[in-house]
C-alpha cells in the first residue's frame, strides 16, 4: 500500500470527522446541514478515490467510480430536500441568523 | 486499518448522539443521512484493506437506499402526502 493511499484515506477521515463535529456543535438545523453534508461528502469521495488509486484498472475501481457518481448526485439532492421541507414546515432559524431570503420570497411558508 | 475504522466509528457515534438528542425532527433526519454516507466510507475502507469485491457492492446499494429513505423522510417533514 503506497503512501498516497494512506494520505488520501487520512484526509478523508479528517473531513468526515470535521463534518460530524459540525453536526454536534452547530446551533441550528440549517447550519448543521450546511456543515455536515459538504464535509462528509468530500471525505467519502476522498476515501473512494483512495480505493481507485490502490486497485488500478480493476472492477473495484469501476464500482468506486459509480459510487462517487451516486454520492455526487444524491447527497446535495437529499440536503436540499431536507432544508426545503423543514423550512416549509416552519422549523425556526437560529436566533443569531441575520437574513432569511427564502422567507422573503415565499411568505406563505409558515413562520414560528 | 483498525485506527481508520475506529475513527469512523467515533464519527458514527456523533451521528447517533444527534439522532438521540436532536431537538427537532430535521436534526434526526440530517443525522440519518450523514450516517448513511459514513457507512459508504466504512465499506470502502473494508474493501481497501481486505481486497474483496463484495464491500463495494454493499456501498453502492447502501448509497441508493439511504437516498430513497432520506427523500421519504424529507417529504414527511414537509407535511404532504407521498403521492404528489
Amino acid at each position: 500500500m503506497s503512501n498516497l493511499v494512506i494520505i488520501l484515506v487520512s484526509l478523508g477521515i479528517f473531513f468526515n470527522f470535521a463534518g460530524c463535529v459540525g453536526l454536534i456543535r452547530f446551533p441550528d438545523i440549517y447550519n448543521r446541514l450546511q456543515a455536515s453534508t459538504k464535509c462528509v461528502t468530500m471525505g467519502t469521495i476522498l476515501i473512494l478515490v483512495a480505493v481507485m488509486v490502490h486497485f488500478g484498472w480493476n472492477s473495484i475501481t469501476l464500482k468506486a467510480f459509480f459510487c462517487i457518481l451516486f454520492i455526487l448526485l444524491t447527497a446535495p439532492t437529499a440536503a436540499h430536500a431536507i432544508s426545503r421541507g423543514s423550512h416549509r414546515a416552519g422549523f425556526p432559524l437560529w436566533e443569531g441568523s441575520v437574513v432569511d431570503r427564502y422567507q422573503e420570497d415565499f411568505p406563505q411558508n409558515k413562520k414560528e | 486499518m483498525v485506527f481508520f475504522l475506529i475513527a469512523l466509528l467515533i464519527c458514527c457515534f456523533f451521528c447517533l448522539y444527534r439522532i438521540g438528542a436532536g431537538p427537532t425532527p430535521p436534526d434526526r433526519t440530517v443525522a440519518i443521512d450523514i450516517l448513511g454516507i459514513l457507512m459508504i466510507g466504512f465499506c470502502a475502507i473494508l474493501s481497501l484493506f481486505t481486497g474483496k469485491d463484495l464491500y463495494m457492492n454493499v456501498a453502492i446499494s447502501w448509497a441508493l437506499l439511504a437516498f430513497i429513505g432520506t427523500i421519504a423522510l424529507a417529504k414527511y417533514l414537509e407535511g404532504r402526502t407521498f403521492d404528489e
